[in-house]
């Protein structure tokens, strides 16, 4: 790591400029409200974490080793529940984006700072609403709540985590929303479109997602929810309803949701490679580009996950065509993040070790994606631990990844403070084994026709279960050390200074920790993004090509 | 953030502060199409499938009351239009009144939604177990048409035995789960609205409070604007619902 040229802790800073309990749960402060929020989604992670792990060491066993039956479906609904909608869909968005957006486009705060700290208590009173579904008996619908089960047979404590997710995608909803107006009118002078940083580009988009389909699962549930408790027929087929019709409603949300979980995060990966590899970003309006085409077709390709419920063959064709589509700009990402890393001056920090990993394991979940949208293939895989596996590649090598590499990455910026790098490495790389000690064998167990959902299974798929629920012990110490030594920093880590690494980014040209109103002076932006090679002020060697010298190009 | 006069710390200018209260309303309205959208969604797809109880609920709809409604709205659409003009061109003392006409014109719509509610109630048209399409024909009020009631009775035995041709009583039971379905969402949908038509209530008598101050005048007027857009968007609503509850297949019995 280069030395920044002013390592000194500033005296005045978004942390110590107002004290005491009320100045933080009153705070319209961006950055402070990013802070409960990180707060928040790690509660919940910790939450859907403990359910993963009793989950992984009941299928210890082919009888089942922990739970009864019964007991097992709630764990795995619960964890669904509290990862997605309390912790994937919130956490690189309402912590990141909401720290990182105005300081990255020169603003001083969001374009509506109270509508923010509302949406944070909008998602604090839907998790009161699920923690009380959780703690009185549990959910056990799974996180789909499918009708009829959810809305007239579950004897479960249905009716208080639907109200809990209707109410937290408000929260959603005004953060997008919140998102979308700030990038429209509150960058600074010079800081036109297309020298937006990827990372912006890719939270418009993940806005776009969210304002647009998140109503849609509000009413769904709603009406689930109203039927459940006024014995009402929208979806129940024995009243005349259509469960089919939830289904559709449902996934025309949750599967864009995907694109919430996952598309915030290349927008860390794509700020974290240039800086890395010390070169302008390849094909930076093609990475911007697919963002939003990812957001656009996204929300055309939702009935594949419907292909088994009887809908018609050229309906479930015209799906299958559509979710194929969404590989090529989801492909081009990929491509145009190793053609920045090729012949660049790679160094391997830990945020890089996380993006590294972030591109291997989301291709492994993209191109198993393509198996589960191909319909014949799905008829075999469909409802298996391959689908599973699939998901969690995405979700956890891919958003996770990414989400503890961005707080690495920018954690100098939040606290002022440098985290142990050796540690970090170490972390980094216990976190890629063991995620992928999970999960891989779940590709082979779903292939095999391990089914998802059930308690037990078979002997003969003993071994390849134990090996999972090791891999998911070594994957929660790679979770763990994070938080400690993080934890640590913000005390004892060296002074960051304001561009520890160094990066381009406006947001790296403020303090660390920024003051409240981000900048001292207004920025006026007059250089292009990611440009390496003209950027004396960095501190890098100056006059010098930033990439190796050998080779030509 | 801090407040200058009527700048807020985060903006730069007052027209950046306007430009991103505009904006940012009309996104709010992108979601509540798409919020309404899947309500508007799954009763297309119910209407489509029953389409002859949805047309006996439909016409079970006090038309006299819901184009009265129609026309309440419209007007307040139009004085609530007066009254961005007044702001917009400093005529303090007409944009008061023209925002209570608006509320007012607001409250007379929830009023005569009451009546039209609680009708139903009295018909036994709440979705629930005491739901009962035949409750009004079996049960007449002295005021009540009986040349009406037997032609409703009749148009109801036949799509009972249109249902099931060779048990009509099982055929009425499906027709009252079908039409219960029809008023589930005709509460869903009118309800839903109802409730937008109680928080714009609320934000009128917000502006109206600042209003009577003189804050609004044609340098700022970002508060009226906004909350005009979101008064015009919940008259549309409304405007769809009355076609999609009332008017489809409205025939005299």
């Amino acid at each position: 790591m280069p030395p920044s040229p002013d390592n000194k802790f500033p005296r005045d800073h978004y942390l110590n400029a107002t004290y005491g309990i009320r100045s933080w749960l009153l705070t319209t402060d961006h950055k402070r409200i990013a802070l409960l929020y990180l707060i928040s989604v790690t509660f919940f992670f910790f939450i859907g974490g403990i359910l993963a792990t009793l989950i992984r060491i009941h299928l210890l066993t082919p009888s089942g080793a922990l739970v009864t039956p019964e007991t097992y479906n709630k764990l795995f609904t619960m964890h669904g529940v509290a990862m997605i909608f309390f912790f994937l869909i919130p956490s690189i968005p309402a912590v990141l984006g909401n720290f990182l957006i105005p300081m990255m486009i020169g603003a001083k705060d969001l374009a509506f700072p109270k509508i923010n700290l509302l949406s944070w208590y909008i998602y604090i009173v839907g998790g009161c609403f699920v923690l009380y579904s959780f703690s009185t008996g549990g959910l056990d619908t799974g996180w789909t709540f499918y009708t009829p089960l959810s809305s007239v047979y579950s004897n479960s404590a249905v009716t208080p985590a639907v109200i809990g997710i209707f109410i937290n995608g408000f929260s959603s909803i005004l953060t997008g929303l919140n998102f979308i107006v700030t990038i429209h009118t509150m960058r600074a002078p010079g800081m036109t479109w297309f020298r937006l940083p990827l990372f912006a580009w890719a939270h418009y988009a993940t806005s776009l997602v969210m304002i647009l389909g998140t109503p849609v699962v509000a009413i769904t549930l709603l009406l689930a929810g109203l039927e459940r408790m006024f014995h009402l027929g929208f979806f129940n087929p024995a009243m005349g309803g259509d469960p089919i019709l939830f289904q559709h409603l449902f996934w025309f949300y949750s599967h864009p949701a995907v694109y919430i979980m996952i598309l915030p995060s290349m927008g860390v990966i794509s700020e974290i490679i240039p800086t890395f590899a010390r070169k302008p970003i390849f094909g930076y309006s093609f990475i911007a580009g697919s963002s939003i085409a990812i957001a656009v077709i996204g929300f055309l390709v939702w009935a594949h996950h419907m292909f088994v419920t009887g809908e018609s063959t050229y309906a479930a064709l015209t799906f299958s065509f559509l979710s194929y589509l969404v590989a090529i700009p989801s492909a081009v990402k990929v491509f145009n993040w190793t053609s920045t890393l090729y012949k660049g001056s790679i160094s391997w920090d830990a945020p890089m070790l996380y993006a590294l990993g972030f591109i291997g394991l989301f291709t492994i979940g993209g191109l198993t994606g393509l198996f589960l949208a191909c319909l014949g293939l799905d008829i075999h895989i469909h409802d298996t631990y391959f689908v599973i596996a699939h998901f969690h590649y995405i979700m956890v090598g891919g958003a996770v990844m990414g989400y503890v590499g961005g707080l690495h990455f920018w954690w100098p910026k939040i606290t002022g403070k440098l985290y142990p790098e050796a540690l970090s490495r170490i972390a980094a790389i216990t976190l890629f084994v063991g995620f992928n000690l999970t999960f891989f064998p779940q590709f082979i167990l779903g292939y095999l026709g391990m089914p998802r959902r059930y308690h037990s299974y078979p002997p003969e798929f003993q071994v390849l279960n134990v090996l999972s629920t090791a891999g998911a012990s070594i994957l929660a110490i790679g979770y763990l050390l994070p938080m400690i030594y993080l934890t640590w920093s913000m005390r004892y880590g060296k002074v960051a200074g304001q561009n520890p690494w160094p990066a381009t980014g406006l947001e790296w040209k403020t303090d660390s920790p920024p003051p409240t109103e981000n900048f001292h002076v207004t920025p006026q932006v007059d250089w292009e993004p990611y440009d390496y090679n003209n950027r004396p002020d960095l501190g890098l060697a100056a006059g010098r090509p930033l990439a190796p010298a050998h080779g030509d190009d | 953030m801090h407040r200058t006069g009527e700048l807020y710390g985060q903006f730069e200018t007052l027209e950046q502060q306007k430009e991103s209260a505009q904006l940012g309303m009309w996104i709010f309205l992108v979601t509540e199409v798409l919020f309404f959208g899947g309500l508007f969604l799954t009763y297309a797809v119910n209407r489509h499938l029953y389409f002859t109880a949805f047309g006996i609920g439909g016409n079970m709809l006090d038309l006299r009351l819901g184009t009265t409604n129609t026309v309440v709205l419209i007007a307040s659409s139009f004085t609530m239009a007066m009254s961005v003009w007044s702001a917009q061109t400093s005529r303090k003392k007409l944009l008061p009144v023209c925002l209570i006409l608006t509320l007012v014109l607001g409250g007379v719509f929830l009023g005569i939604k009451y009546v039209e509610y609680k009708q139903k109630f009295d018909h036994h048209l709440i979705p629930g177990h005491s739901f009962d399409l035949t409750y009004r024909i079996n049960h007449p009020a002295p005021t009540d048409d009986p040349k009406e009631l037997a032609a409703e009775r009749k148009e109801i035995e036949e799509a009972a035995r249109h249902e099931d041709p060779a048990e009509p009583e099982n055929g009425l039971i499906a027709l009252n789960a079908h039409a219960q379905l029809y008023f589930s969402l005709y509460f869903g949908m009118t309800g839903l609205h109802a409730l937008h038509m109680i928080v714009g209530a609320g934000l009128l008598i917000w502006v109206i409070r600042e209003s009577f101050k003189g804050r609004f005048s044609a340098s700022y007027n970002t508060p009226i604007e906004v909350v005009g857009l979101y008064w015009h968007f919940v008259d549309v609503v409304w405007i769809y619902l009355f076609a999609l509850l009332y008017l489809i297949n409205r025939h005299a019995v």
